[in-house]
């Protein structure tokens, strides 16, 4: 019989104080409980974190990279959403 | 500022609370750590910030229907791309916010009803009417420039999730103001009518922006625990006097005049302002400002029009949910 699945999580570290969570690597467990203890044991040997999230990676929803140019497309030609589109004279300082 | 109806006294209800997690929970603040939402917190901490980040992301929302107002009249292509891509940040805040308060509890849902019922409030300033051009000008030089010169310092406020929504916030807002100050820029080296509807725009907007920042320091009721939470790190005044040290040599470059005759620059540099009418203020929080009823007819009619498509949306959702559980079943 072949052996079955373990489920896959995600892992999500806050490293310092303030900051966010940030995706950092998956792990396989077989439920929340032994993933956030895997994960601690995997990604946070040397102190790397504060705070550890498990997602499972089923719950994940993701946008095709193959597909970027189309999906990203709305914000390539809108330069006017950058400060520096607009002309504020030197004299006037940083605005 | 955009949270200015926060000035009421909040009753302190701590004293129930277990004192050791409460020397704790102040001690971590006194440490700089930041407060996370599964962290313990005083009820109090938790209502005041639902209370205030709510606050500010209605603002945000309110705060599209005064510049909404000229999209379709601006004066050129350019102008028009710059102020929807203005509109559509200010929604965008809006959505940061209101996912920052949810983290200590309460659903967006909540949060609206309670300001389409009245019982939450938003910045008084989105209560004046935007008459003229130069008023979109005026908005994103002044509102904004004092919008910032707020979120600037809540950026390291005690609650993680609403100093994260702030740092994203000012990187964005950066060009709000830029927009605003060059729409004044070119109105003021345009002609006497184009320099005259800017100069009026300032006349009409100077003092309601300087209520922004709330009431003066000794009548405000709020700000000793804020500040003790670290929610707060500068007073109304403080703030207040920083934005028009800012704003005075800005409004000296377009050759504006500031609307407040009795305004001179101390020793120090400062420029020490005439007395605020508070009785405007009050009253436009009260609801009798020039647009109150405007705006708040204009957010309900907005959500009742949206309805069904939440409605649509869900049942979608319901639906494939129940044809998949149908075919795991099979």
């Amino acid at each position: 019989m072949a052996t079955p699945n373990t489920p896959l999580w995600e892992v999500f570290i806050r490293s310092r104080n303030g900051l966010a969570h940030k995706h950092v690597g998956s792990l396989h467990a077989s439920d929340a409980t032994m993933a956030l203890q895997a994960a601690r044991d995997i990604y946070t040997r040397r102190g790397e974190g504060l705070s550890i999230w498990v997602v499972p990676s089923t719950a994940i929803t993701a946008s095709d990279p193959a597909e970027k140019g189309m999906m990203f497309e709305p914000a390539e030609s809108k330069i006017y959403r950058h400060p520096t589109f607009y002309e504020v004279p030197e004299e006037v300082g940083h605005m | 500022m955009y949270t200015q109806a926060l000035n009421t006294a909040e009753t302190d209800d701590r004293g129930l609370e277990d004192a050791a997690k409460a020397a704790q929970f102040q001690a971590r603040i006194d440490a700089e750590e930041r407060i996370e939402p599964n962290d313990w917190m005083p009820a109090a901490y938790r209502k005041t910030l639902t209370r205030q980040i709510s606050q500010h992301a209605h603002s945000e929302i309110v705060g599209m229907l005064p510049e909404g107002n000229w999209i379709t009249r601006a004066p050129t292509l350019r102008r028009k791309a710059a102020l929807l891509a203005k509109v559509q940040d200010e929604c965008g805040h809006g959505l940061y916010l209101y996912a920052a308060a949810e983290t200590l509890g309460t659903s967006r849902e909540e949060l609206v009803d309670a300001m389409l019922a009245g019982k939450a409030k938003y910045s008084s300033i989105f209560n004046y009417p935007t008459l003229t051009w130069a008023d979109i000008g005026t908005i994103g030089w002044l509102v904004d420039g004092a919008a910032i010169m707020n979120q600037i310092p809540l950026c390291r406020c005690s609650y993680g999730p609403y100093a994260r929504a702030m740092i994203r916030v000012c990187k964005e807002e950066s060009f709000h103001q830029r927009q605003g100050y060059e729409i004044m820029l070119t109105l003021c080296r345009g002609s006497d009518e184009q320099k005259a509807m800017a100069q009026d725009a300032l006349n009409r907007w100077w003092w309601p922006v300087l209520m922004m920042f709330g009431p003066p320091d000794a009548t405000s009721q709020h700000s000793d625990t804020s500040t003790k939470w670290k929610i707060k790190r500068f007073s109304n005044d403080e703030l207040r006097q920083k934005f028009i040290d800012a704003t005075v040599p800005q409004a000296q470059y377009l050759g504006l005049t500031i609307p407040d005759p009795g305004m001179t620059q101390d020793a120090e540099g400062h420029w020490r302002y005439s007395e605020i009418d508070w009785t405007e203020f009050k009253q436009v929080l009260a609801g009798n400002g020039p647009c109150n009823r405007d705006r708040m007819a204009a957010r309900r009619k907005a959500h009742d029009d949206g309805a069904w498509v939440r409605e649509a949306a869900a049942s979608y959702a319901a639906k494939r949910t129940q044809r998949q559980t149908a075919q795991a079943a099979e």
